[in-house]
């Protein structure tokens, strides 16, 4: 489980996050929902330790990651994987050696037979078993992302970080890196973070849903809950997606009813 | 400028703690040591042998008393070769080739997040990416000096020769006259001094890119414009103090 307590940050003066305090809870997708500069990605570098916060503390399964000892941090952060919104794969490495990386520099102790049994274990899970001698240059945009899942899975990681997972993937995609995400967060029991402002993902993976607005959390829930949400400014976020829109349309033709569409304020969004 | 010279210092600091185990900090100057070293072979026996002839013409060109005699030229030769061109020009040769490949490497290696994948995974990466070049550059840049002193010396022996300014005899009578061995020390210091200048300038600029393409652009102009000013500072110093 990660505790933010209270997190803070500005930049020149300007507040960016204003005293965040929220949980992300083991064995569950946790999506960071919101629109554009509402601080998910400030607020997820501060998490992994990428940004440091003005003020607040950030708890990994009880230990305290902000402000404490170099040897704590690393302890933690090697328990970390993360993808990156562009994949961040290395360009000189191939597939293969992108994903044993971790498995180097981390576990020294593990011989080359154990990595690379490791290595094509990772590859095989997110359906990669044949792109290793590919260099990141020779994929697509998809696999990307599945070379950035199994990079980060490949040390056993405890906690996961998924940072727009679905940007620049067609919906067919993102779906799949979706599903991905999900069975591989219920599988090992890892605690999971998305960053989406893609209404797709919030109902097929968000276990447990965090809206922020203005560097502000305004909401959190689940999949089922958010539809029922009273929160306005979250009612304008998941109506202005068209997607949703044209299925509260076909929901209202056919008299079903999306709990929320009953709103007639977000009729008019 | 005092900002970004402690900056400069801190970056620098950053290097020398969490630094990753030796095994791999090696395999990575090796494999760093080929990039600067083995890949600029080629640029730097061009231009040393073409800046050797070309110094022998000129002055043989203009020594024109007949009581100076012409192994003078090939003498004249060795002293600007060993002590001025071979490591200065090669070094501000090398301040283009390797300073703007480790700024714009490193600059690119962050505009795509995969120094933030390094800090992620709680790898050091000042010191993963950059300890590496900067002790590869210390260990190759004497060696290319070297390389450029011989050649230096050998294409103005074949310019010397065959356009009859002088014979083979003279130039190399000249090359062996009041040979001071310290200058090839003093020459030595001066590439591993400029190689440090080189690699920690470009590194520093590379690693603090922030933005896209451009940014990246511009940080690799800025690792050679400022590679070269601190290398003739530097030239300047040490010639004033270990003269």
């Amino acid at each position: 489980m990660i505790e933010v307590h209270n997190v803070q940050k500005s930049f020149n003066g300007n507040p960016v996050l204003k005293g965040i305090t929220c949980t992300f809870e083991t064995g569950k997708c946790n999506l960071l929902l919101g629109g554009s500069g509402t601080g998910k990605s400030v607020l997820l570098q501060c998490i992994v330790g990428l940004m440091k916060p003005d003020l607040g503390s950030i708890t990994f399964d009880g230990l305290v990651f902000t402000n404490n000892k170099v040897d704590i941090k690393q302890e933690i952060r090697r328990k970390i994987g993360m993808l990156f919104q562009g994949s961040a794969l290395f360009d000189s490495m191939t597939v293969f050696e992108n994903t044993e990386f971790p498995l180097k520099m981390l576990t020294p102790e593990m011989s080359k037979e154990e990595r690379r049994d490791r290595v094509e274990f990772c590859l095989k899970r997110v359906g990669l078993e044949n792109a290793g001698t590919k260099m990141p240059s020779e994929i697509s945009g998809g696999m990307k992302k599945r070379v950035g899942i199994a990079r980060a899975i490949a040390p056993n990681c405890t906690y996961l970080f998924c940072d727009e997972p679905n940007s620049g993937l067609d919906p067919a995609t993102s779906i799949k890196i979706d599903e991905l995400i999900y069975e591989i967060t219920h599988e090992y029991k890892i605690t999971t973070v998305v960053i989406t402002h893609d209404m797709n993902s919030v109902v097929e993976i968000g276990d447990h849903i965090i809206y922020l607005h203005k560097g502000q959390k305004l909401w959190d829930g689940n999949k089922d809950e958010i539809l029922n949400t009273t929160v306005p400014e979250l009612k304008e976020f998941i109506f202005s997606s068209s997607l949703v829109r044209a299925a509260k349309k076909v929901d209202e033709e056919t008299e079903g009813g999306l709990a929320a569409a009953t709103s007639d304020e977000a009729i008019n969004i | 400028m005092v900002k970004t010279f402690g900056e400069f210092l801190i970056f620098m600091q950053s290097m020398l703690v969490r630094k990753e185990r030796l095994a791999v900090l090696w395999q990575r100057t090796l494999d760093e040591a080929i990039l600067i070293g083995i890949d600029s072979v080629f640029i730097v026996s061009i231009v040393s042998a073409f800046i050797g002839a070309v110094t022998c013409v000129q002055i043989a060109y203009n020594l024109v008393n007949p009581l100076i005699p012409k192994s003078t030229i090939g003498f004249m030769v060795r002293e600007m070769t060993i002590l001025e061109l071979a490591p200065t020009i090669t070094s501000i040769v090398l301040a283009g080739k390797v300073g703007s490949s480790i700024a714009g490497g490193l600059g690119t290696m962050r505009i795509t997040e995969q120094v933030d994948a390094l800090e992620v995974m709680g790898i050091n990466s000042a010191s993963y990416l950059v300890l590496p070049k900067i002790v590869a550059a210390m260990l190759m840049f004497p060696l290319l000096v070297i390389l450029a002193m011989v050649l230096s010396i050998t294409g103005g022996y074949l310019a010397g020769t065959l356009s009859g300014a002088m014979s083979a005899q003279e130039y190399v009578e000249g090359i062996r006259s009041d040979f001071v061995p310290y200058n090839i020390l003093f020459a030595l210091i001066k590439s591993v001094v400029f190689a440090f200048l080189v690699s920690a300038i470009s590194s520093y600029k590379g690693y603090y890119t922030r933005g896209g393409a451009l940014e990246v652009g511009a940080a690799s102009t800025g690792a050679v414009t400022n590679s070269i000013i601190a290398i003739l500072l530097a030239d300047y110093v040490l010639a004033a103090v270990l003269l």
